[in-house]
């Protein structure tokens, strides 16, 4: 398939991670500044020249395993921790909302809008460092560099690889089931109105013309859905109004992020799949991203700055249901050490001094 | 007016490719063939009438060097006058194999050779012309396998030049006398279609370009070129010349398959915005020329169609593949 996906992949996807981190920071109530390292050494991390100048290689999409283990790292770049609960929550939820995104995409070219909207907003989230804000505007140039000059057939090309990237993945997330854009059986609503993609016309109408290029004959035709033409296109320079709202952060309102694992039909899906949870006791090569960002300073949790963790869950019911579903990764060590004491170990909440 | 039948159960789900379900019509033997890309396999399935599923197998994509397992890009049945293959499409090169997908018959390894380092190599388009069975490719090349009427001695007897940019789809019809000698038609990413007289050299009668959209799909009739593009138009052509005759606004996404009942002239057309419509095709007393009447549209809900065809030479029942789902859609007339 296309070799020039991985970028925009991971981008999107970390995009999605970091409007996650920040809710759940804000949720949990971590101070300000401790919030703003966390994000500001994850974005940080994340456009680090040489992680991006691998990173734009061209070069066939990742494994879903390489994939994860790279975010995994990501995710503990900074000061804060994560279980493995919800490290595979953040990864599903983070999953799920970019495939909504690319499936919804009006035209293949809309996924660089997406990819601007998730760029916009993660500078918004670092206004006050000057260093790492040029970092994400250089990303920016060189997305403009190579995406801006592609032709409408190779960007299907590269939808075509991000659909077969997410092919099968049904999780149910609690933020899609209530605004109604994911049915509950896992499947995403494809609505059949509203603005169409820049460049279509609105159905409904055929037209014939004769061997001198006349229009003889013009009728119109039900086409069964309610359309109207977009009002423009969206911008693909460093600033402007990208027009589509797909990308944009949907938790920036404190909203509920549950994903529900419940139900033997959804998992069906998930048993056919290869467990994507990095086995940390297997002493497997890593991938090159993955093993560039672990090659960053990492800032330990020592001295007068302790690390804290962070939890996706909101209860402790939902986090057990969570593992107990997710026993198909039995594969980890400290999984099976919880579940064999019989409950859930005490919750390790935020360590503050 | 058309009604759900019972579907057809898919081991796995249809990819988002474009033309994503070939069928094979065995009317003699009251059974229908379905071919379905899953991914890096291919899943093809027996029915008989009613969709009561008979038997099944599973092609894999034939291994290459490379690191992840290749994936298939279209499969496709070739019906030529004294046998049917099974074609499979992938990006390491291009399998056939005979009806019933039981034996491969002919291996053709792609060569990447003059491939840049940022373009993806693959084969894709698929369709038979008499003898000859066409297969376009990554670069815009056609390749023009020459058949013999059974056994594998299959040879590569030409490579088109017409196109520059990835080969989509590929339609044939049987020649239509001295008037009309177009038998063939090419389509790519960039839109264009290129318009052949098939022979022991295929000769390149027409160019029609494109207008910055690809186009997915074709299909010829009576030396008529139906094109569907990226930005939901239908649009059809006089094979010979070029002229476009007629100009559909008919869907609100990009278009991923047509087929032809060509008996009855009849058009289907599917589309990622979840819907299928059915068009009549006539030639119009007066000038001759194409017209088009829209029949029917049939909404498949939250489905992101990939691929549709006619069950029946009367076009009276369709089948439609969507991305993620696992089974195949049957609609038929009331």
């Amino acid at each position: 398939m296309s070799v020039r996906t991985l970028p925009l992949l991971f981008l999107n996807l970390g995009g999605e991670m970091l409007y996650i981190l920040d809710q759940r920071l804000r949720a949990q109530n971590i101070p300000g500044d401790k919030a703003r390292k966390v994000l500001n050494d994850i974005i940080s991390t994340m456009f680090n020249r040489k992680f991006m100048e691998e990173l734009f290689k061209p070069q066939e999409l990742y494994s879903k395993k390489a994939l994860r283990t790279v975010y995994d790292r990501l995710a503990h770049a900074s000061i804060m921790r994560l279980n493995q609960a919800s490290m595979d929550k953040l990864y599903d939820l983070m999953t799920m909302a970019f495939k909504y995104q690319v499936l919804l995409c009006p035209r293949p070219k809309d996924v660089l809008l997406v990819t601007f909207n998730h760029l916009d907003a993660i500078k918004g989230f670092i206004q006050d460092s000057p260093t790492i804000l040029h970092q994400v505007d250089e990303t920016f140039q060189q997305l403009t560099e190579i995406y801006g000059g592609l032709s409408a057939g190779e960007f299907q090309l590269i939808r075509q690889t991000l659909l077969i990237f997410f092919q099968d993945l049904h999780i149910r997330v609690s933020i899609f089931l209530k605004d109604k854009v994911q049915n509950s059986n896992g499947r995403f609503v494809l609505p059949v109105s509203g603005p169409l993609p820049w460049g279509t016309k609105v159905p409904g109408l055929v037209r014939t013309f004769n061997n001198k290029g006349e229009e003889v004959r013009k009728v119109e035709f039900k086409h069964g859905g309610s359309y109207v033409a977009a009002p423009k296109e969206g911008s693909f320079e460093l600033y402007g109004d990208r027009v589509l709202k797909l990308g944009t952060n949907m938790y920036s309102v404190n909203r509920p992020m549950e994903t529900h694992m419940s139900g033997a039909s959804e998992n069906l899906a998930a048993q056919t799949q290869e467990s994507i949870a990095p086995n940390p006791l297997a002493k497997e090569e890593l991938n090159l991203l993955a093993r560039l960002i672990g090659g960053m300073e990492i800032k330990k949790p020592s001295g007068p700055e302790p690390g804290f963790r962070l939890n996706l869950f909101t209860t402790d019911e939902e986090e057990e249901t969570s593992r107990r579903t997710k026993s198909w990764l039995g594969s980890w060590g400290s999984l099976r050490s919880w579940t064999s004491q019989g409950g859930v170990p005490a919750r390790a909440m935020i360590c503050l001094p | 007016m058309f009604r759900r039948e019972r579907s057809i159960p898919l081991r796995g789900s249809a990819a988002a490719l474009c033309n994503n379900l070939s069928v094979l019509q065995l009317p003699v033997r009251n059974l229908t063939h379905f071919g379905v890309v899953h991914g890096p396999s291919a899943q093809l399935l027996s029915a008989a009438p009613e969709g009561v599923p008979l038997a099944q197998r599973q092609l894999q994509a034939k291994e290459g060097a490379g690191v992840s397992p290749p994936l298939i890009t279209q499969v496709h049945w070739c019906v030529l006058p004294f046998r049917v293959l099974l074609v499979l499409t992938s990006h390491r090169g291009i399998q056939m194999y005979e009806s019933d997908g039981s034996v491969m018959v002919y291996w053709h390894a792609l060569d990447a050779g003059d491939a840049s380092l940022v373009q993806a190599v693959f084969a894709r388009g698929i369709a038979a012309s008499g003898h000859f069975i066409c297969v376009g490719m990554w670069s815009g090349r056609v390749l023009v396998f020459d058949i013999p009427a059974k056994g594998p001695n299959i040879v590569l007897s030409e490579e088109l030049a017409g196109h520059q940019t990835p080969i989509t789809d590929i339609a044939t019809e049987p020649a239509q006398g001295q008037d009309c000698v177009a038998d063939m038609v090419t389509a790519d990413d960039s839109g264009l279609l290129c318009v052949w007289q098939s022979g022991p050299e295929f000769k390149l009668l027409t160019r029609i370009p494109g207008f910055g959209v690809p186009c997915p799909s074709v299909q010829l009739w009576q030396g008529t070129v139906a094109a569907g593009y990226g930005n939901g138009q239908v649009r059809l052509y006089e094979a010979s010349t070029g002229t476009l005759h007629v100009q559909i606004d008919a869907h609100a996404r990009a278009i991923c398959a047509l087929d032809l009942a060509p008996e009855v002239g009849k058009l289907l057309s599917a589309a990622e915005d979840t819907f299928v419509h059915i068009w009549q095709l006539s030639r119009s007393p007066e000038g001759g020329y194409i017209e088009v009447e829209h029949c029917h549209g049939e909404c498949v809900p939250d489905t992101q169609v990939c691929g549709a065809r006619f069950c029946d030479p009367s076009g009276s029942s369709f089948a439609v593949t969507g991305y993620d789902l696992a089974e195949i859609l049957r609609f038929s007339s009331m």
